[in-house]
């Protein structure tokens, strides 16, 4: 059954509890969302966790989570709805001995039956309340942006053979952006606007604890800080939260009782994804840090 | 009204703010004021307050529309706002859509609440108690490293007590009356900085320098608690100052920051991609592409329902950039050269050039340095720009770049200049400029002085800008308007 939060403390617990760990921000929107009933939209850097959050928040509201993955060129036939032409071709070819009137006909093959429901319809017309999340928005077109206001404002959709279906339970509604192009006013003015950025020293810290326990707590250290090191430069992709994650994991796997030059060296792929900025890093971080103690013989 | 002849500055809307929990945002020490309904007009209650913080956040210039207010006033229905922090954030969710507008909001919203506590603290006759610094204080060495001790870890309203602390001791007395000034003064004072002081004992927590963000906290509590003592002095609020440029964009200035001079330019990249298919009108150059069209008929037995059609191609234009590298623009031309050098990756067809005296090409300089730094380095070394007197002349590097590229020049070309347009009394030429940007499809200038300067002294921007379009670009948020521009379909 779903649920719903009482406080914005409730949602601060519970998005811990189902494994994320929300800024004070992050809740508060996330609390307000649920509250209001208004599409968030949700700016920040890659791999900040803003598909996780909603991922977090399906869990935490115990609803289902209905994704549409924004692309270039993605159409209405893509996100809306698509009419199923070939089912379609067969009513017709199957009734094309019968008594069947011209009107039943087109009555008929322009109903539900042969709607083929996408992302956005299957949120709306869902009999159980779900999460919907709109991943890379800003990879679309503006026409696209455009046919998901009547969407987002009054949460229905008008298909010309049906007339306009309205959603019988309000989703939650995430768009997600990497801010790689202005959306439009008329997009952020129905949504509330949350920006994720990469995390303080301390949050990163427990997020990276909380993935990998088992990692000793000065590597995981160490580790943050020298990921903060990286963040600081002038470099094509900067390491988010999510490359944290795995160099931990990385490290755990090696059992690395220290991040020295050599570990640094040897593991520095995971966190570095560009082939300058691997030069950039190992120049500028590299050699801050201590040089490997000398192995015994 | 009678009293606004009193204190002539505040405008009646920043009167009375009679919400008890809103005082303490500000001030959790001093006693909740008791709730006293002042003469008619001043109070307005939460919502008149919310209104005119909306009000004043249009004045920056940021895009408040009713809507954002009425989704405000329904957030807070649901939180419990007189925690300050939820209060902003909620705020912040429904009216700041953009990290830029966050930016402005959060210097807004503490200035208005600050200024809308005081007025009200000035209304009822509140003061502060007294500073609490005993006789201990008399070593102030000692108290120097205290206040370094605590700041290396210490939360917000600490840093609030500390600067408190420190004003007690450094800054009474001998008051310059210039905020800025008095700031500084008491920092020095405490021997606080960022950078490590090796000469310090070895268990100073000075010596290994202080964190940055935390002295820029501290020197901002400060900047706060000299203001509101000189309110509580004078009795009256002083003239509100609207933000400048400067507030709002991030420490450091961007000029600096090449970071993000990149990442305006990687924006640039992506805009010039999706923005693209804009440029065109769809239907009319619209070609069916039969092979797809064809393929997808299968689906509907060999009947082709649906023409697929062939992608439209956006217009990737022709650029050729030329650079001021003189003296006159020496800040500048880090600036421009990085946006030269980030334009290189955007761009396939582009043609580079960088001029004092006279003119020379740094397409290849460019292209084969991938690191910034190396590129201005070859380029300062060996551009072969001509820097006899190190002055430009405009008139001789337009007859030179005519010379140069007078062939290639064609309606689809863009022609954009990056210069201060200050000819050091040489003739402008202007002539040659017109025959150039008549030429090419369309000219950009780029200048790296603000509106206010140009056509004072040598500048002879005007002369130029009849041509061509031009801007001032001097923060990478001209930067993006000029992106805006250039993405933006031709007149021609």
């Amino acid at each position: 059954m779903p649920t719903e939060p009482a406080s914005v403390a409730e949602v601060l617990e519970g998005l811990r509890e189902v494994g994320y760990l929300p800024g004070e921000s992050t809740a508060l929107v996330s609390f307000l969302a649920a509250k209001l009933g208004k599409p968030v939209l949700v700016e920040g850097p890659a791999g900040v966790g803003k598909t996780e959050l909603a991922k977090a928040l399906a869990k935490l509201l115990e609803r289902r989570l209905v994704r549409l993955q924004c692309y270039e060129g993605l159409d209405e036939a893509k996100a809306l709805y698509e009419w199923n032409y070939r089912k379609q071709l067969l009513r017709i070819q199957a009734g094309a001995g019968g008594q069947d009137g011209w009107s039943d006909l087109q009555d008929d093959i322009f109903g539900e039956e042969f709607l083929l429901s996408r992302p956005l319809l299957e949120a709306i017309a869902s009999p159980e309340p779900v999460v919907l999340l709109i991943d890379e928005i800003d990879k679309t077109d503006q026409e696209f942006e455009a046919m998901l206001l009547e969407l987002l404002s009054d949460f229905q959709i008008s298909i010309p053979e049906l007339g306009r279906i309205d959603a019988t339970t309000h989703p939650v509604v995430l768009l997600t952006s990497n801010n790689s192009r202005e959306l439009t006013e008329a997009l952020k003015r129905r949504c509330l606007y949350l920006w994720l950025d990469y995390p303080e020293a301390e949050h990163e810290l427990a997020i990276v604890r909380m993935h990998t326990p088992d990692l000793p707590e000065t590597v995981a250290r160490k580790l943050v800080e020298v990921i903060g090191m990286v963040r600081s430069l002038d470099i094509k992709k900067p390491p988010s939260i999510a490359e944290s994650i795995d160099w931990a994991r990385a490290l755990l796997l090696l059992g690395a009782a220290d991040i020295d030059q050599a570990v640094f060296r040897d593991t520095m792929s995971v966190i570095i994804k560009h082939r300058t900025d691997l030069d950039i890093v190992a120049d500028r971080v590299g050699v801050k840090l201590a040089s490997p103690a000398p192995s015994p013989a | 009204m009678a009293d606004g002849e009193d204190r002539p500055y505040v405008p009646p809307n920043h009167y009375g703010l009679g919400l008890p929990g809103l005082v303490s945002l500000e001030d959790r020490h001093r006693p909740t004021p008791p709730r006293r309904i002042g003469p008619a007009g001043e109070q307005r209650g939460i919502d008149g307050e919310l209104i005119g913080f909306g009000e004043e956040l249009r004045s920056e210039g940021m895009a408040v529309g009713t809507s954002e207010l009425l989704d405000a006033f329904r957030a807070l229905a649901h939180i419990d706002w007189t925690d300050p922090q939820e209060f902003r954030e909620a705020l912040a969710a429904t009216i700041a859509k953009s990290p830029e507008d966050r930016r402005v909001f959060d210097l807004v919203f503490d200035r208005f609440f600050f200024r809308a506590a005081e007025a009200q603290a000035v209304r009822l006759e509140i003061n502060e108690p007294g500073s609490r610094l005993d006789g201990e204080a008399n070593d102030l060495e000692e108290l120097r490293r205290q206040i370094a001790q605590a700041l290396q870890e210490a939360g917000d309203s600490e840093i609030r007590d500390l600067a408190r602390l420190a004003i007690a001791a450094f800054g009474t007395g001998q008051g310059s009356g210039v905020l800025g000034v008095d700031v500084q003064r008491i920092r020095r004072a405490l021997g606080l900085r960022s950078e490590p002081q090796a000469d310090l004992p070895a268990d100073d927590p000075r010596r290994h320098g202080l964190p940055r963000d935390q002295l820029r906290k501290f020197e901002q509590q400060l900047r706060r608690e000299l203001e509101r003592s000189e309110i509580e002095r004078t009795s009256e609020l002083p003239a509100k100052r609207p933000l400048s440029d400067l507030d709002r964009n991030l420490p450091g200035g961007p000029v600096q920051d090449l970071a993000q001079v990149h990442k305006v330019v990687a924006q640039l990249k992506r805009r010039l991609a999706t923005q693209g298919h804009e440029l065109r009108g769809h239907a009319r150059h619209a070609h069916v592409d039969v092979r797809a069209t064809m393929r997808a008929s299968l689906q509907t037995g060999g009947v082709p329902v649906e023409l697929k059609f062939r992608p439209v191609r956006p217009r990737r234009p022709e650029i050729f950039v030329l650079c001021d590298v003189s003296t006159s623009v020496t800040s500048a031309s880090t600036f421009f050269l990085s946006v030269l050098h980030a334009l290189h990756d955007a761009f396939a067809k582009m043609r580079s050039f960088v001029f004092i005296e006279r003119i020379s090409e740094v397409t290849d300089v460019l292209a084969r340095e991938r690191d910034f730094r190396a590129a201005a380095a070859a380029i300062a070394a060996d551009a072969g720009v001509a820097d006899i007197s190190g002055y430009t002349d405009y008139g001789r590097v337009w007859s030179e770049f005519k010379q140069l590229i007078e062939d290639e020049l064609h309606p689809r070309a863009t022609v954009i200049v990056l210069g201060d347009a200050r000819t050091n009394g040489r003739p402008p030429r202007e002539d040659l400029f017109a025959e150039i940007a008549a030429k090419a499809g369309r000219t950009f200038w780029l200048n790296p002085e603000p509106h206010l300067y140009w056509n004072y002294g040598d500048s002879v921007i005007s002369a130029y800008a009849q041509y061509c379009e031009a801007f001032e670009c001097w923060t990478t948020g001209h930067l993006e308007e000029f992106v805006k521009a250039l993405t933006r379909p031709g007149v021609r």
